[in-house]
Order: C-alpha cells, then sequence, then structure tokens
C-alpha cells in the first residue's frame, strides 16, 4: 500500500528525519492560506495524489503570500492528474537549497534482504542515476538478524565520497528510515530528495513510503496514527463497488481463498484459481476472443459457503451472462467443494447450473464426487485430459450463443 | 435453504449418549453436530460443508452415524465393522 | 534419482492438528512419505490418523531423526515455529503458510542459511518426487498425486503450486515422467529460487531437462538466465509465462504476493526476452511444454 507524500512525511517526522517547515496537509484552500500564512514566507503547495508526474501535470505551485496560495490551492484542488483526484494539498515551507541527494530503502530480491540505497545526485530518477553515473551511487545490504546499527548507514554514505559534518547528519537521518523500514514493515522507504539547505540543515522534500499487505495486521497502531483506513487497498486505482463487495465475500471467513476480485466489463464471469492458474486463464480467455467480466482466485480449500457467495456476486454483476469455473489440476482445493459451492449459487438466486455455468474444469482432488455432483445438475465439465487453455475456448464459443 | 448435498443421520439412542454426543461435536472439522441444552442437534446451514472425512463414523458405534451424499447414485457412508 | 527427498526422508509437521494440516497428513502418509511425528503446543498425546503429537519439536528430534519439517501454522507463529525447526537441526523446511510479513520470511532464510538449512516457499506446496515421497500437499491425495506425477527425467519448478501440478501431469500424460517438483511459493521473498535449485538437478544424473512455471514480478527470473549462461547448465529449460494481461495493468496485484508489475524488468515480455536469450524456450500454452521440452531433448 502505498502512502501519500503527507502520510510519509508524517511517518518521518514522527521518526525524527527533518521535514520542510511547517509541513502540513490542507483539504481547503481556506486551510491551506492558514498554514501558508503560520509559516509566514515562501511557500510550495503540493498536490497529493498517488501518481507520478505532478510537476509536469501543474500539481505543484509556489507561493509567496498567503492570498497566492490559496489561488494555487484552489487550481491544485481541482485538477485530477491521470484520472486521481487529490485527496489534499500540502503547503510547506520553500528555503534555498545547496544540493539534493537521495536515500532509500527497500527489498533485495537477490540477496533476500533489505537494501539501502545512497547517492549525492538525488532529485532525479534513481534507476539513471545508477546507469548514468554509477560511481555517485552506493548501496549496502543489511541483515535481518543482526540489530541495525549506524556504521552500516555511515559505510553507505562514505561509499560515495561524502565526508565531515555532512557525514554524520546524512548518517543519522539514513539510520532512522532504516530503522523505519524495519519497524513497520515497509517495502519502499524513499526520501527523495532528501535537500542541504544553504543554513547547513536537511530537510525531507519528496518522500514515499510502501508497506505490504501482509505486515498491516501488525501496524495497526501506526495507521490509525496516520489515519489511514484499515480497509484501504490503494490499488492502482480505486476499488469498485462490485470489488468491494467480493472482499467481504472472501473475509467473511477463514476457510480458504475466494477473493482477488477486479472487475472488467465483459459479459463472461470467471470463477478461477488458483493464483497461478487464474493468470493462466485469464490470458486464455483473451486470447480466445472472449470478454471477462471479472477476474479471482480461488483457493486453498474455500468452504461451500464462500465459493456459493463468490458465484452469486459474479453472477448478479449487470451483463454477466454466464460463469465459466477453472482451475489447474488442482491438489489441496477440493473439486467437490467447489462444485457444491457453485451450484448452490447458482440454485439460491433461481438460475438452472447446467444453463449458467459454461464450463466446469476443474480437474484433481475429490474429482469423483464433484464430477458426480455436476453431472446430477447437467453441467458441463470437463477432465484432465482437456487443457485450460481448451476449456477457456469451450467457454468462450458458448458465449456466440448467450 | 436446505441442504442440496449433504444429509446426516444419527441414531436416536446414540444422540442421547452425552459423551458420544461430545465426541461427535469435537471431531466434525466443520461442526455439523452442536449440543444444545444437552441435546445433540444436526446444523442444518453446515450439511453441504461436510468434508467426508469420516470422522463422526469413526466417533459413534458402528452403523450408528450415517452420511448421506444427495447427488448421483445413492450413495450412504457407513461404518460397518 | 530426486532431488531434496527421497523414501527415506524422515519429517514431523508443525501445526498438525489444522484442517489443512490433518488433510495433508493423510495423503503424504498414503503416498508413503515417513512422518514420525506432529508438532501442536498443548496437544501432546494425541494422534492425528497414527502420528504422534508433541508439544515441542525438541520432543521428536531429541529421540529420533527428523530430515524435514513442513510448517503448516498460521502466519504469525510461522516465525518462531520455523526457528524452533531450525534450532531442532531440521535440514529441510516446506513452509506452506502464506501472508507472512516479508521481514519476517527474509529473517527466516537468513537463519536457514546461518544453519546450512533450506527453506521451501513459504506459500508453497511443497516437494513431490514420484514414487519416492511427498512434502506438503503437492498433487493432493495420494491416490490423485499418482495420476498427475510420475517418475521420469524433468525437474519442475514453478512458483504457483496448483501450476506445478497442472505442468507434471501435462508431462505425464506425453511420457514425460518428473524427478522432483517443487513448489518454490509465490512471494517476494522465498527461501530457494530456480537458480537455488538448478545445481541440485545438475548434480541429479536423472534429471536430463527442466521445465518452470513464471511470472511477472520479482527478479527470479532474470538470476535463473544469469546462472544458467554463467554456468553452461547441461539442462535444457523449457519456461511457462503465465500473467501476460498483467503488462497493460502496472500496479495491479494479481495472483501471488509477489506479482506485481512496477517497472519494466517485472514484466512478462521483458522476462520472456531475457530467459530466451539465456537459451530457455518459452511455452505460449501448457500443452506446448512436452512438445519443446521433447525438441530439447533431441527425442522427435
Amino acid at each position: 500500500m502505498r502512502f501519500y507524500e503527507f502520510e510519509s512525511k508524517k511517518l518521518f517526522g514522527m521518526k525524527g528525519i527533518p521535514l520542510p517547515s511547517g509541513s502540513r496537509v490542507a483539504k481547503s484552500a481556506a486551510e491551506a492560506k492558514e498554514i501558508a500564512a503560520s509559516i509566514g514566507g515562501p511557500v510550495v503547495l503540493k498536490s497529493q495524489v498517488l501518481s507520478g508526474g505532478r510537476m509536469k501535470a501543474g500539481g505543484v505551485l509556489f507561493a509567496d503570500t498567503p492570498d497566492e496560495a490559496v489561488a494555487a490551492a484552489e487550481k491544485i484542488l481541482a485538477l485530477e492528474i491521470n484520472g486521481h483526484a487529490p485527496v489534499g494539498v500540502l503547503v510547506e515551507g520553500r528555503a534555498p537549497i545547496d544540493q539534493e541527494y537521495y536515500v532509500g530503502v527497500t527489498w533485495d530480491g537477490f540477496a533476500r534482504q533489505p537494501v539501502m540505497i545512497f547517492s549525492d545526485m538525488g532529485g532525479i530518477d534513481i534507476e539513471e542515476v545508477a546507469e548514468k553515473h554509477p560511481e555517485h551511487i552506493a548501496k549496502r545490504n543489511f541483515s535481518t538478524l543482526a540489530p541495525f546499527s549506524e556504521f552500516m548507514a555511515k559505510e553507505l554514505v562514505a561509499a560515495v565520497g561524502v565526508s565531515g559534518g555532512e557525514l554524520n547528519k546524512l548518517t543519522q537521518i539514513t539510520t532512522r528510515l532504516a530503522r523505519t523500514f524495519i519497524e513497520h514493515g515497509l517495502t519502499l522507504a524513499e526520501i527523495n530528495p532528501l535537500a542541504r539547505l544553504a543554513d547547513g540543515t536537511f530537510v525531507c522534500l519528496d518522500g514515499h513510503v510502501d508497506m505490504e499487505d501482509e505486515a498491516r495486521d501488525g501496524q495497526k497502531a501506526l495507521l490509525a496514527k496516520l489515519e489511514i483506513d484499515p480497509q484501504e487497498k490503494r490499488q492502482a486505482r480505486p476499488p469498485t463497488k462490485f470489488e468491494q463487495d467480493g472482499v467481504v465475500v472472501d473475509s467473511a471467513d477463514h476457510r480458504g481463498v475466494a477473493g482477488n476480485v477486479v472487475e472488467f466489463d465483459g459479459d463472461l464471469g470467471l470463477v478461477i484459481g488458483a493464483g497461478g492458474g487464474s493468470l493462466t486463464l485469464f490470458d486464455a480467455v483473451r486470447k480466445h476472443g472472449g470478454r471477462p467480466a471479472n477476474y479471482c482466485e480461488i483457493g486453498g480449500n474455500p468452504s461451500v459457503s464462500k465459493a456459493c457467495n463468490l458465484t452469486k456476486l459474479i453472477l448478479s454483476k449487470p451483463g454477466v451472462k454466464k460463469i465459466a469455473v477453472m482451475m489447474n489440476v488442482v491438489s489441496n482445493t477440493r473439486v467437490d467443494i467447489v462444485a457444491r459451492g457453485v451450484v448452490k449459487g447458482c440454485v439460491e438466486l433461481g438460475f438452472d447450473p447446467a444453463e449458467k455455468i459454461a464450463i466446469f474444469r476443474i480437474p484433481g482432488s475429490w474429482e469423483g464426487d464433484g464430477f458426480q455432483i455436476l453431472e446430477h445438475y447437467g453441467v458441463e465439465y470437463c477432465d484432465r485430459s482437456v487443457s485450460m487453455f481448451e476449456a477457456a475456448g469451450r467457454a468462450v464459443a458458448k458465449m456466440k450463443d448467450a | 435453504m436446505a441442504a442440496l448435498f449433504i444429509d446426516v443421520e444419527v441414531d436416536a439412542n446414540i444422540a442421547k449418549d452425552a459423551d458420544i454426543a461430545a465426541k461427535l461435536v469435537e471431531v466434525c472439522p466443520v461442526n455439523i453436530f452442536a449440543k444444545t441444552n444437552g441435546d445433540l442437534q444436526i446444523v442444518e446451514d453446515n450439511l453441504d460443508e461436510c468434508v467426508l472425512c469420516e470422522l463422526c463414523l469413526n466417533a459413534a458405534p458402528a452403523g450408528k452415524v450415517k452420511v448421506k451424499k444427495l447427488y448421483g447414485p445413492k450413495q450412504v457412508l457407513v461404518r460397518k465393522d | 534419482m530426486s532431488i531434496l527427498i527421497s523414501k527415506d526422508t524422515t519429517f514431523i509437521i508443525q501445526g498438525i492438528t489444522g484442517r489443512e494440516a490433518v488433510n495433508m497428513t493423510r495423503e503424504c502418509l498414503d503416498y508413503g512419505s515417513k512422518i514420525v511425528g506432529g508438532v501442536t503446543p498443548g496437544r501432546a498425546g494425541r494422534e492425528i490418523y497414527g502420528v504422534p503429537v508433541y508439544d515441542t519439536v525438541q520432543a521428536i528430534t531429541s529421540k529420533t531423526r527428523v530430515d524435514g519439517s513442513i510448517v503448516c501454522v498460521p502466519p504469525a507463529f510461522t516465525r518462531d515455529a520455523v526457528f524452533e525447526a531450525l534450532a531442532g537441526g531440521i535440514q529441510i523446511i516446506v513452509i506452506v503458510t502464506e501472508r507472512i510479513p516479508r521481514f519476517e520470511v527474509a529473517q527466516m532464510v537468513e537463519m536457514a542459511k546461518a544453519k546450512g538449512a533450506r527453506i521451501i516457499g513459504p506459500n508453497c506446496l511443497g516437494v513431490l518426487s514420484p514414487d519416492e515421497a511427498k512434502l506438503g500437499g503437492l498433487g493432493g491425495r495420494a491416490v490423485d498425486a499418482k495420476k498427475a506425477f510420475t517418475k521420469g527425467p524433468i525437474g519442475v519448478m514453478s512458483r504457483s503450486g496448483g501450476m506445478t501440478t497442472e505442468m507434471c501431469n501435462t508431462l505425464t500424460a506425453a511420457g514425460l515422467g518428473q524427478s522432483t517438483a517443487v513448489s518454490i511459493g509465490g512471494d517476494a521473498i522465498i527461501g530457494s529460487t530456480y537458480a537455488d535449485l538448478m545445481p541440485l538437478f545438475e548434480a541429479d544424473q536423472e534429471t536430463k531437462a527442466i521445465v518452470i512455471y513464471c511470472e511477472p514480478g520479482g527478479r527470479m527470473e532474470a538470476e535463473l538466465a544469469a546462472y544458467v549462461v554463467e554456468k553452461n547448465s547441461r539442462l535444457p529449460i523449457v519456461a511457462f509465462m503465465a500473467g501476460r494481461f498483467m503488462d497493460e495493468m502496472p500496479g495491479m496485484r494479481f495472483g501471488h504476493a509477489g506479482t506485481i508489475v512496477e517497472g519494466k524488468a517485472d514484466t512478462t515480455a521483458d522476462k520472456i526476452e531475457g530467459i530466451e536469450a539465456a537459451g530457455i524456450s518459452v511455452a505460449e500454452r501448457i500443452e506446448d511444454i512436452p512438445g519443446l521440452v521433447k525438441q530439447r531433448l533431441g527425442m522427435s
């Protein structure tokens, strides 16, 4: 889950990482004026959206007086950036900058450890620095078992040739950032740029934080302090009503998964799984020219009621004519349990399962019982001799007459 | 809605045996059995969740608990010995 | 032959009394695996399909040899369970549990490395060596697992547990058996990557080719490509790449925890380009895999 800039900064501020003077988020132009007045000097106003390219889009404006701040805030609050409406405008003091740095902590998938990255060329894309100016970038992994120690950050910063008083200040900020990363289950903690002002002090000009979903249960206290709703998903686009209902279905009981429901605009409902099988099947349906109404993942042997409620959710979506129930050869999910769930879902909505289920292709564990259920209700099914790709093709072909 | 796929029958005398009833409640992984006021009850809403594990058949004397599949050819799970 | 496990591998199941673990115990026993005990704190003295339950790992390791453990406990308790297994000197740990925070996974991986042990997973279905043993839910019930998995020359590795079975089933139907199939797990950080397991398959003379299942996200495929080129691997590799639709949907998480397109290197297009450059064949459909394998092995 990506944090808004103001949330990232609030977190950094809590951890003793210096921020620009008076940094606060405003929900209205009037509030922005108040913040600007209390700062009492030149300010920058920044649109709070989860999208890149804010500067280019006009989402970052400068103001020298509170009245200018009002005008700027009004513009920003009314401006959508890449389809995202801002949740507020961040107002903070502006001061002359001597140099910009980059400091970030993220996961290193090769080393399977966190990695700290530092550069004395901040303010630009770090990938670009790595490519064009490798001598200006340093990386250092650190252990997840040994306690984090300041010298690790010092070695990192010193590696690009920083020395003197700056080394000590940057070491402290980097250490605090690394400890924030560790303590709060983050997958990214980044300050870019980290500015050295003309007066020699450092401030975080822009910050990025990503927290993984798996860590959220353990981070309820922090999320509450940052006023982030524990249910907020923050995918690349806001969840639709259908997707939110999908979450409700999945969280109704702890048995297995019937989740990650994502809305598309087609007519073929998909009850598919599991993680890898869903990706494979979605590709297959599209390859055959089918138009999926949704993506989803069932797996981990969901209860009958969960499979049933997912089926009902998908069948109730406007425009859905049929559903295709397909998975890879299953091991822990049971064919009979899913068959019971989808048949029950049709029956409870007053539909004939034989008519609504375009194809059932889940071979594997308990397929004998599963196939008996499908035969009993006249549902077309196939066993493992029919490939996932072929089954998807049969479902798509049926939609032509639907 | 009534169960579509599974029915469970417990011999009336067995249902009155507190020890066996308690054991049935304990072994069933999907809570098909419940004890209310000391009586063994079948929880209708959970019948379709039955995973056919047969643990209930083993928790009672042979033949006293029957699990019936309501689909396909008539099938009754029952312990014989 | 096989890698990682054989008929003689003795193992335990941590969290054996849970709903899925009970199932898995029965499946593994029926397949012929040697389960010497189970652990659920507070449940010592019980039995699951004849397997004795203990309170601690130590209670088992102190009296018998234990090669492996399947960890099947809720996410909040997994790290402790894995540390307990490692403290008991267990060498192969299969972590079935999903939704474990990444930092904790990294801690387990780091601890295992320090102990010279190997972790498979998390978020995986384990390891299966046909006619030898299975450690985990791979293939499901023994009778079903025997349909999908048969002994032969193909080493299989997959980020998806379900697709491991699907691919092996397809290979089996085409007369290509497997030496060992490993469900490596779907998380961003896992104990054993493709490149980690390659040396084991290289060393196994029965293994003649490798089949892998890949997805968007992560650097595991790039790591494998680098390994293949650097070590000049003797084993031809055929890969299937799922989730091609995700290339158009950056920032959306589909499938497993580690499956997301955040940058160009995460896309299927970029990955396919990278692995093809390393000489890995890429199948468009699952049913194309056996043909490509046979072609690479000069069988047809």
